[in-house]
């Protein structure tokens, strides 16, 4: 390390300087940044997405050939209808727990002290990292249709749904993931994240319509599954990708995505700012 | 008189431990505070604090004349923060971390950018720009931890423990460095657990324990209540320690202490008592297995000033 005068000399003046941006729109911008850090880092640790991508694969290949069968009394096929957007509901639920763990290492490793101490607003880091997640959710989507696709899936509607479907399920994951945004600020590792956040997703996504209908289930749990935010997604999907109604579901679903909102996003910043 | 920064009366607790107990810090603009204590002293606790990482149960703190509570935000655009545990992103490569500081601080793409450059070439990581920080040397790390939090030009500069853990090379590069930010006019808070850091940097010197401020002076006036250079002998011949002691004793005007380990060591005056203590050493024909001339460890200066050791040492004793 050479002592030469590479620092500067103007220095330390808070007043604008050339090359500085103004503030407005920093919020946005800053946690485009952070987002941008948060794929990187993505793309360095391609094994980090096999919840997104192995794992939808497994799941649709496993309840088809194992289940199916039992479960749709023969037809597998029509089991992978309706199979279909009960995968894509269950592993939107799951991709978001990564989230969690990750936010929660950052803090542990101190890389969040950093941020912390510059004049950046508190809630970007979180919303930064809350951005880079869309990435995840588009692929996937893609890897369940893709992988639906191959086996014997069929859009019942058309592409404009199609898309539709992938609108929702984004925005949908989007909102869902800052329960585990809130986890991991409050856990005190990134085991238990994980571990909190999978005995919250599994129930919830197996106790709805995802795998089977829920008239099958005792009514007290269908009653539950019916409310369960994860039914009317997934019933919305179906509605979109294989054909009926859509109206009622989307509208649940939309609700659900605001109070999801309205509870998780203040719960998360107000233990990020309490979090030393 | 008016402070870079000033922390008056803070306390924080953590469950029953009084990590801040009415401390009091402060350093005038372009000058260098030396903050010194064992672990647990809470140095740590109160450079949280006035970066605004942590409030303070009581007591009020100003950065760059802004209130930590209040003012949070001026303050964060005024400081830089070098944590004492590296703070890096290790899976983004050195220009990438600087580059994201450099953004999140408003700076245009290109800005941002060269100013990456800049620092990297500064703390000597040019070849190393492009490759992730996980791959990079302790040493490496804790500069690209500097350089990050220097890409806002900060007018106040916090550097908890920055050489803890350097051999001894990398320790002179990190006291250039702390020059370098002075020379350019910031105001430096540096913790250390070495007394002959906080005399090679520091314009005054606070020394803490338990979360109290337990001596401040310019580095000249806490030698003098201390004691200033040592030296230190250790025959190899144990036989000869009485040989030794008069020695010393003779060109200190002192009496020695004996360690467990059987060096003797004197408080001196000058340089010229080692020369004297050399001559001497050989007219008599006594070899030595340790002879060393040096400031007062963390240990010796706690000795002095409150007549105990420290925590860590009766810890590990
Ligand atoms: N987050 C915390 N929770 C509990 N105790 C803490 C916490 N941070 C610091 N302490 C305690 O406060 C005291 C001061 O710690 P610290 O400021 O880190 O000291 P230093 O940096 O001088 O080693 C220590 O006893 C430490 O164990
Ligand atoms: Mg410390």
């Amino acid at each position: 390390m050479t002592a030469t005068a590479v620092h500067p000399t103007e220095s330390t003046q808070p007043t604008s300087r050339a090359g500085e941006l103004t503030d407005e729109g920093s919020t946005l911008r800053h946690a485009i940044a952070l987002a941008k850090r948060s794929l990187i880092k993505t793309w360095r640790t391609p094994e980090a997405l096999v919840d997104v991508t192995l794992q939808p694969v497994i799941f649709i290949l496993m309840f088809t050939y194992i289940f199916g069968g039992a479960i749709a009394g023969g037809s597998q096929h029509e089991y992978l209808q309706f199979l279909l957007p009960g995968v894509l509901g269950q592993t939107v639920a799951m991709a978001g727990i990564a989230l969690g763990v990750n936010l929660n290492t950052d803090i542990e490793k101190g890389v969040f002290d950093r941020f912390r101490s510059l004049p950046i607003s508190r809630s970007a880091p979180l919303v930064g990292a809350v951005l880079a997640d869309v990435v995840r959710y588009l692929i996937l989507f893609v890897m369940c249709l893709g992988t639906g696709l191959i086996v014997g899936f069929h859009v019942g509607t058309n592409p404009l749904a199609v898309l539709a479907a992938l609108g929702i399920s984004v925005a949908f994951a989007l909102c869902f993931c800052w329960i585990s945004v809130w986890v991991g600020m409050i856990a005190r590792t990134s085991g238990a994240v994980q571990g909190i956040m999978f005995l919250l997703v599994l129930p919830l996504s197996f106790v709805s319509n995802a795998f089977v209908p829920t008239a099958t289930m005792p009514s007290w749990l269908a009653q539950v599954a019916d409310v369960n935010p994860i039914s009317h997604l997934v019933g919305t999907v179906r509605g979109l990708m294989v054909g009926g109604p859509v109206a009622s579901n989307l509208l649940w679903t939309l609700g659900w995505m605001a109070v999801l909102l309205l509870v998780f996003v203040p719960l998360a910043l107000r233990a990020y700012r309490r979090r030393a | 008189m008016t402070y870079a920064f000033r922390a008056e009366g803070l306390t924080k607790r953590f469950g029953t431990t009084q990590a801040l107990d009415s401390i009091e810090l402060a350093a005038e603009h372009g000058t260098v505070l030396g903050v010194l204590g064992p672990n647990g002293a809470g140095k740590t606790t109160a450079v949280r604090i006035l970066a605004t990482l942590l409030q303070a149960d009581s007591g009020r703190a100003q950065v760059n004349g802004y209130d930590v509570t209040r003012d949070a935000a001026k303050v964060r655009r005024s400081i830089g923060l070098t944590g004492q545990y590296a703070s890096v992103d290790e899976d983004l490569t050195g220009t990438q971390n600087l580059v994201l500081i450099g953004q999140l601080l408003n700076l245009r793409s290109a800005a941002a950018r060269a100013r990456a450059a800049e620092l990297l070439e500064w703390f000597d990581l040019t070849d190393a720009a492009g490759r992730m920080a996980k791959t990079y040397s302790g040493g490496m790390r804790r500069r690209l931890d500097l350089a990050a939090s220097l890409v806002g030009r900060p007018a106040v500069v916090f550097l908890d423990e920055p050489t803890t853990g350097l051999d001894p090379a990398k320790r002179e590069d990190m006291w250039g460095v702390v020059r370098q930010l002075v020379d350019d006019g910031s105001t430096v808070l540096l913790t250390t657990q070495y007394l002959d850091e906080a005399d090679a940097l520091a314009d005054e010197i606070s020394v803490i324990d338990h979360g109290r401020v337990i001596a401040h002076d310019t580095p000249d006036g806490l030698k003098r209540v201390i004691g200033g250079q040592r030296i230190r002998v250790r025959p190899s011949d144990l036989g000869r320690l009485d040989e030794v002691r008069a020695i010393l004793g003779q060109i200190a005007g002192a009496s020695p202490e004996e360690s467990a380990r059987h060096q003797l060591t004197v408080p001196v005056d000058d340089e010229s008592a080692l020369a004297a203590t050399v001559d001497r050493l050989t007219e008599s024909g006594i070899s030595v297995t340790e002879l060393s001339f040096h400031l007062p460890s963390l240990d010796e200066v706690f000795m002095s000033l409150t007549g105990r050791p420290t925590e860590t040492t009766k810890e590990a004793a």
